[in-house]
């Protein structure tokens, strides 16, 4: 560290304090410092990227393996039951089939692992870093090697939480949301079981998530280009600036409430464990005295600023393909701004709708449900201008504008359905349903992962040079989107039959009981539902390909701008160097100027002078 | 490749880039320490007792008043660097780093009165707290059972009684540091014993939240020692190459200090007192 400091110092006194930045005299990396320790934040972007999609894969496998078991219950699964079996022993999966303790521990970690190990670094990790510095017009982050860091915890946590499937008892069993006193007790035959292993990766994925959004304020703040003032900002910058602040405070409660729970599992305290508690027929031999309650409120402390979290991004992606695409300003940019802003802000205020059902008091649930309906608004407010952006635009249907554009109504969706959840009397019947399920797997599936894919599409050409095939990229869109409804709009039906998310044969026994009424339907379902799961997996297949065979084979673009785009990420060379722009930029205009009348063109790129 | 404004404020933020980094690391510390001070609020309003007394006092002001010194020294010390004069700073830079050794010091002398502090519980359904002769240090049930201890019986010292109040279910009091001596010694045949616990973390919620939060704060004064013993030591031979970047670095790990210190001056009223 201090050789390195030395070093930086003393090119530092011989630039003098005035010196001409942009001149470069770094020597050849080796290929470590290069591509696997690198500190440059385009590395690290792309680090983050192929990390989060390979988890982005594994959580999707823990889920089509769960939906076997929920279509076909009890049944050995086909081909991939006796890998199980093979893998994790004949405890969890004999002959094939899935035992209740191995579908909750899938579940739990489909959860955590789609949460925290792939859209949030996809979405923050990978497109914020690469793109932000090139949109402010910043040579790197502002701390270069706290950004490394902030990978390589990322990565460390990946692994600890990897690792938990093969430690004896298995990964975490108790739900993504890890409740107390469940997630202390589930496992009492072994000191150091998933749940500890959850609870240490959680502990690492913080320290990344803090690491990396307390350099994302101080880049957006110190080191936009001359004349990037804050309003001429592209809308993504401020949809990254917003997310981080939400990771930078809203993690560390979960963070302490990790820490306790992790006590509660090792130190054998009694933070979140009530007085009185009995397993198994044997009362707890613990102190007792604590609160299951102060775990969930904790928990969602968190938990809803990190929807936005998964959100925010989104939009952003969104927002700069739409604008760019039909070839016009944005439609009420200032008022997206703030709204992206309030919604920042009231995030933070509405995390007990989630727990209606806990008997936490009518006068706290009236707050929440009128938070709730508050944090629409500004929602709302994006979506609708981005639907209006797209009137009278003379729209370029390439693949990562189709991306966007269902984005849009699925995101809708999402949203409107979200709705019910947040009155507290209509949650009263939906709440645990598939309702739930479906709620939130379109805000992020269909809505978060199809903006993240449209960022692929959309950047690819500048990571890379060459652009991604069109056709099966229009392929890839088209399946997807179907599949993606057929899997997840047939939920809400299920959920309001009532049929509960944590069943593990997909309410099959509940149904076969006398007096119940109605789940016929939603059992149908389930075996549809599977299959369109599965069709979708294979759906992405054409995108795995593209993306690989793309990057030696794909058309190579001409000009460092293909996508005749406005913003600084596209006056960079292509792949942009190490201190990224070939001289130091100067903005002298607004983010969007498409079409302005009287114009050569009907781009003017930011930093064209006035 | 050089980053813009990592010694030199950024003119119309007024701040160079590591200021601005410390500022958002400690708006998230708050969150985190403010978290556990809340949760800390909901475990004792929702409890049925609340053990008072069970701390050292004195200790504890020896421990404020000691951090409260560093803060000021770490401040000295980056007045002495703006001033030029290298020899004080060392000076304020070296005393700092042995007042946060004072604290670790007494610390862990607390911790130990806790870890060597028992309760148990006798077959007959007897509960008592007090000491076990020789000081052992955290046992269980488990310790008492190891065959080579070769343990038949226990001298344990019981706490004294508080006399007045009569017993109060949250007198749990550690009056024991001075006397216990002085107070009859029962012997325990290991058999009788059916349950043994240290005042560690596990014994209550009181002291899970106590050790949760003083073993997270003494974590802060290591790293915070950790990084001010650096610029004190080979750290510091960036004064002949870059001095302004020397002063910002020990301005900002003084502002991290004085968060350290701040938690501290919450929690000992909180832990201590109330």
């Amino acid at each position: 560290m201090t050789g390195h400091n030395g070093a930086a110092a003393a090119a530092h006194a011989a630039h003098g304090a005035g010196g001409a930045a942009g001149h470069d005299d770094h020597h050849e990396l080796g290929f470590l410092r290069k591509y696997v320790f690198s500190s440059d934040h385009k590395v690290i972007g792309v680090q983050y990227g192929l990390t989060a999609l390979l988890f982005l894969f594994v959580g999707f496998v823990l889920i089509a393996l769960m939906r076997w078991q929920l279509a076909y219950p009890g049944e050995p699964i086909p081909v991939f039951g006796r890998l199980l079996e093979a893998i994790l022993g004949p405890e969890v999966a004999f002959k094939g089939i899935m035992s209740p303790d191995l579908y909750n521990s899938f579940g739990a970690m489909h959860g955590t692992i789609m949460v925290f190990l792939a859209v949030v670094p996809l979405a923050f990790g990978a497109f914020g870093n690469y793109v932000v510095p090139l949109q402010i017009g910043a040579p790197d982050m502002a701390f270069p090697r706290l950004n490394m860091a902030s990978y390589w915890c990322y990565f460390l946590g990946g692994v600890l939480m990897f690792a938990s499937f093969f430690i004896p008892g298995g990964a975490a069993k108790s739900g993504w949301t890890s409740y107390s006193p469940l997630a202390t007790i589930a496992d009492l035959a072994h000191h150091v079981d998933g749940q500890t292993f959850w609870l240490l990766g959680m502990v690492v994925l913080i320290t990344s998530s803090l690491l990396g959004s307390v350099n994302f304020i101080a880049t957006i703040i110190q080191l936009r280009a001359p004349g990037m003032g804050w309003m001429r900002m592209p809308f993504f910058v401020w949809a990254q600036l917003v997310t981080a602040f939400l990771l930078l405070l809203a993690f560390p409660p979960l963070e302490a409430a990790g820490l306790m729970q992790l006590m509660d599992n090792i130190a054998g305290t009694s933070f979140f464990l009530p007085s009185g508690l009995v397993v198994s027929g044997r009362p707890l031999e613990v102190s007792g005295g604590g609160s299951p309650l102060l775990w969930q409120h904790l928990f969602w402390f968190l938990g809803h600023p990190e929807v936005y979290v998964l959100i925010l991004p989104a939009m952003g992606i969104v927002a700069e393909i739409i604008a760019n695409n039909t070839r016009k300003p944005l439609f009420g940019y200032r008022s997206m701004v703030y709204a992206s802003m309030a919604i920042g802000f009231l995030s933070f205020i509405v995390w007990a709708h989630h727990m209606y059902l806990t008997g936490m008091g009518t006068k706290i649930s009236t707050f929440f449900q009128t938070t709730t309906m508050m944090i629409s608004i500004p929602s709302v407010i994006i979506l609708t201008s981005l639907f209006i952006s797209l009137w009278g635009g003379s729209i370029r249907f390439n693949t990562p504008m189709l991306f966007a554009l269902s984005f849009l109504p699925m995101f809708g969706i999402g949203g409107l359905t979200g709705l019910p959840l947040g009155f507290n009397a209509t949650d009263i019947q939906l709440h645990d349903t598939y309702y739930v399920i479906g709620h939130f797997h379109y805000v992020v599936a269909p809505g978060t992962i199809f903006a993240l894919l449209a960022g692929v599409y959309f950047w690819y050409p500048k990571v890379t040079g060459r652009r991604m095939n069109e056709f099966w990229g229009r392929v890839h869109w088209a399946t997807s989107l179907v599949f993606m409804n057929l899997v997840f709009l047939p939920m809400f039906v299920q959920g309001l039959e009532g049929m509960s998310r944590r069943m593990y044969d997909g309410g099959a026994t509940y149904a076969a009981q006398e007096g119940i009424h109605g789940l016929a339907l939603a059992i149908k379902l389930n075996v549809g539902i599977s299959h369109a799961a599965w069709l979708l997996g294979l759906a992405q297949i054409p995108f795995v390909i593209n993306f690989f065979w793309s990057i030696r084979h794909g058309e190579k673009v001409v000009g460092d701008n293909p996508w005749e785009a406005t913003t600084l990420d596209w006056a960079t060379p292509t792949p942009p160097p190490h201190g990224n722009f070939a001289s130091p930029p100067v903005v002298a205009r607004g983010p969007y100027e498409y079409s302005f009348a009287g114009r050569k063109g009907d781009f003017t790129p930011q930093n064209q002078p006035a | 490749m050089d980053i813009p404004y990592t010694v030199q404020a950024r003119p119309d933020t007024g701040l160079y880039n590591a200021k601005v980094g410390i500022w958002l690391f400690l708006a998230s510390e708050v969150m985190l320490f403010g978290a556990l001070f809340s949760s800390y609020v909901l475990l004792r309003v929702g409890s049925e007792t609340w053990p008072q007394g069970l701390l050292n006092v004195p200790l504890g002001t020896i421990n404020t008043v000691v951090l409260i010194c560093s803060s000021i020294t770490v401040v000295l010390a980056w007045a002495s660097l703006k001033l030029k004069d290298f020899g004080s700073y060392k000076l304020y830079q070296g005393v700092t780093v042995l007042l946060a050794a004072t604290f670790m010091v007494i610390k862990s002398f607390e911790y130990r009165d806790k870890l060597t502090h028992y309760w148990v519980r006798l077959n007959d359904g007897t509960e008592m707290t007090g000491h076990i002769e020789g000081k052992p240090f955290n046992w269980t049930k488990a310790t008492l059972s190891k065959p080579e201890l070769g343990l038949t019986e226990i001298h344990f010292h019981p706490d004294p009684v508080p006399a007045a109040t009569g017993a109060h279910a949250d007198s749990e009091a550690a009056h024991g540091h001075e006397g216990a001596a002085a107070h009859e010694s029962l012997t325990i045949p290991v058999s009788e014993i059916s349950r043994l616990e240290s005042f560690g973390p596990w014994r209550s919620t009181y002291l899970a939240i106590y050790f949760t939060l003083t073993g997270l704060h003494a974590l802060h004064v290591v790293g915070g020692a950790l990084v001010i013993g650096f610029l004190w030591g080979p750290g510091s031979r960036m004064w002949r190459s870059d001095p302004e970047r020397l002063t910002n670095r020990v301005e900002v790990s003084g502002l991290f200090w004085h968060f350290v210190d701040l938690v501290w001056i919450f929690l000992f009223p909180v832990l201590y007192l109330l």
